[in-house]
């Protein structure tokens, strides 16, 4: 390695950035190495039979399918509450503000036996569903509900510095031309926050391809309806099947890092055009 | 002053307000509520029993054995990545950043799964391990690999960018009137920082103790042994113990309310808002 050029004349170079590579090559890069050569001692076919599995293929759907919805439909509904935290006064804003991280801050296990207990067709809203001939809980459905909980804060958390930076001269500039409301959220307001969504979007579903605690108490978790990849992973580690579980989870990881690139490639372009 | 067509009309402002505020509370707020009301459906004298259990209180043992060890190794490491790499430029620097912060895009079942390829039975050193007699899967070393895992990035991304928009001079200052690197870093850096640093270890230590799909993975769900207080909230409820399961799940929740409290004061002191992850 060549010699750091120094910013400051300040000690503790070496140890510093020593503990630093150690600790993360130990942690983090040595695991995820060997997860990516484990499944390979199945063979290259063995790998293929291994993730092709209908359960698997099933599972694979579900979770990318439903995180990409839950992502989906917490656009609108974070853009509603990060327009409102950040534009509005009203009483209680900053309770509201701080509730607004509790998906992260709740372990995923107490937030899956809540909304469980809630949505359970004898919860206090899965009650009020079932006569609609709504079922939530132990259905594709709840996997959905989880997901918009755990992924909501994500989504706010993005858009509302964006929000708070734009500029209000545009939007009164657009007024001032004669433009509706709806006109100048429309054309001014929205294209200008449409990387931030799609920012949002890419980590409440990256979030949620991978969720497992507060998915896993309220899926069901029937073979081919209701179970998700990750709860494959680790019925295949029960089995003792090491490299079958870990080519399921190179699967997942390759898969949602290409989601991520396609995100981070389509935000590019929409800044370079704007 | 503002043209009315720049800015909602009063009326529609009123109505997206009820709307967040009902979504918030169905979404958020309920979720709270259930949990307390289904750990006192008994009573209370019956929920605090449910506590005196000797599995949950093993289970509240090891939560703490695990996170006093996992966020204190992380601390260090936060601390050193940010000295490293907001005091000096090198090579792979901006590489180094991207890299600390992977954990946060690896599921909990993965972060878990790594180690019993490593450490499993059938893992790269699991024979090896057997001869031995060490055991590490199934076992309070694997908790504690699992959590520092998920919790590897937190410290070190809440002072990195800290330390960057703080000036370096005032420790060239103190390195020039001759103070050792330690003092230096104890007296001029470490105060600068505390505030930021509480926040990191903070949201490392919620994290570390809510876990629950990394260690899931690596506990082998040992009653009495190997179960932290999310895994003992699991088992609890699949007993169709709801007294018991949610009186757990209601210490968990009132650790995440706490830290959503500290975690407010904090932002207010340094001056920086973010979601938590």
């Amino acid at each position: 390695m060549t010699l750091p050029s120094r910013r400051s004349a300040l000690p503790g170079f070496s140890l510093t950035l020593g503990i630093t590579v150690v600790w993360l090559s130990l942690i983090v890069l040595l695991p995820l190495t060997l997860l990516a050569l484990r499944p390979w001692t199945l063979g290259l076919e063995g790998v293929w039979h291994s993730v092709t599995e209908p359960r698997v293929l099933a599972a694979l759907r579900l979770s990318f399918g439903i995180a990409a919805l839950a992502a989906a439909v917490n656009m609108p509904l974070g853009l509603l509450v990060a327009w409102v935290m950040v534009r509005y006064r009203f009483p209680l804003r900053n309770l509201a503000d701080s509730l607004i991280d509790m998906p992260l801050a709740l372990p995923t296990a107490v937030a899956g036996i809540a909304l469980t207990a809630l949505f359970a067709p004898r919860g206090w809203i899965g009650a009020l569903l079932l006569p609609l001939g709504i079922r939530v809980a132990y259905t594709p459905l709840g996997i959905f509900v989880a997901l918009v909980f755990v992924g909501l804060p994500f989504m706010v958390r993005t858009l509302e510095p964006v929000i708070m930076d734009m500029p209000r001269d545009a939007e009164e500039a657009a007024a001032t031309l004669g433009a509706t409301r709806r006109q100048t959220l429309l054309r001014v307001v929205l294209p200008a926050l449409t990387p931030a969504l799609l920012a949002g979007f890419g980590a409440a579903f990256g979030r949620g391809i991978g969720e497992y605690g507060s998915v896993i108490f309220i899926a069901g978790n029937m073979p081919m309806v209701s179970e998700i990849a990750p709860l494959l992973i680790l019925i295949r580690l029960e089995q003792l099947n090491y490299a079958g579980a870990a080519a399921l989870a190179l699967v997942m990881l390759l898969a949602s890092f290409a989601v991520f690139l396609g995100l981070n490639v389509l935000r590019a372009r929409l800044r370079s055009r704007a | 002053m503002t043209t009315s067509a720049a800015q909602e009309t009063a009326g529609t402002r009123v109505m997206l307000i009820l709307l967040t505020a009902a979504l918030l509370i169905v979404l958020l707020v309920l979720p709270l509520v259930v949990v307390l009301a289904e750990a006192f459906r008994k009573g209370i004298p019956a929920a605090l029993a449910t506590l005196s259990d000797p599995d949950s209180l093993t289970a509240i043992r090891l939560t703490l054995i695990v996170a006093a060890i996992s966020v204190p190794l992380n601390t260090v490491f936060g601390v050193s990545a940010a000295w490293c790499i907001s005091r000096f430029r090198f090579p792979g620097r901006g590489a180094l950043v991207t890299l600390i912060e992977l954990p946060f895009s690896v599921s909990p079942v993965i972060s878990g799964l790594v180690w019993v390829l490593l450490f499993g039975i059938n893992g790269w050193l699991g024979s090896f391990l057997d001869k031995a007699g060490v055991q590490i899967i199934f076992a309070l070393p694997g908790l504690i690999l699992a959590t520092v895992f998920v919790t590897f990035p937190f410290v070190a991304r809440t002072l990195i960018p800290l330390m960057q928009e703080q000036d370096a001079s005032e420790e060239e200052a103190a390195i020039t009137l001759g103070a050792t690197g330690w003092q230096t870093f104890s007296r001029v850096t470490l105060p600068n920082i505390r505030w930021g640093l509480i926040y990191g270890v903070l949201l490392c230590n919620a994290r570390a103790m809510g876990e629950f799909g990394a260690v899931a993975v690596v506990s082998g769900h040992i009653r009495g042994q190997t179960m932290t207080m999310p895994l003992q909230v699991e088992a609890l409820f699949n007993d169709y113990d709801w007294v018991g399961a949610f009186t757990m799940a209601g210490l968990l929740a009132l650790l995440a309310l706490a830290t959503l409290a500290v975690k407010a004061a904090l932002e207010w002191r340094i001056g920086r808002r973010g979601g938590m992850h």
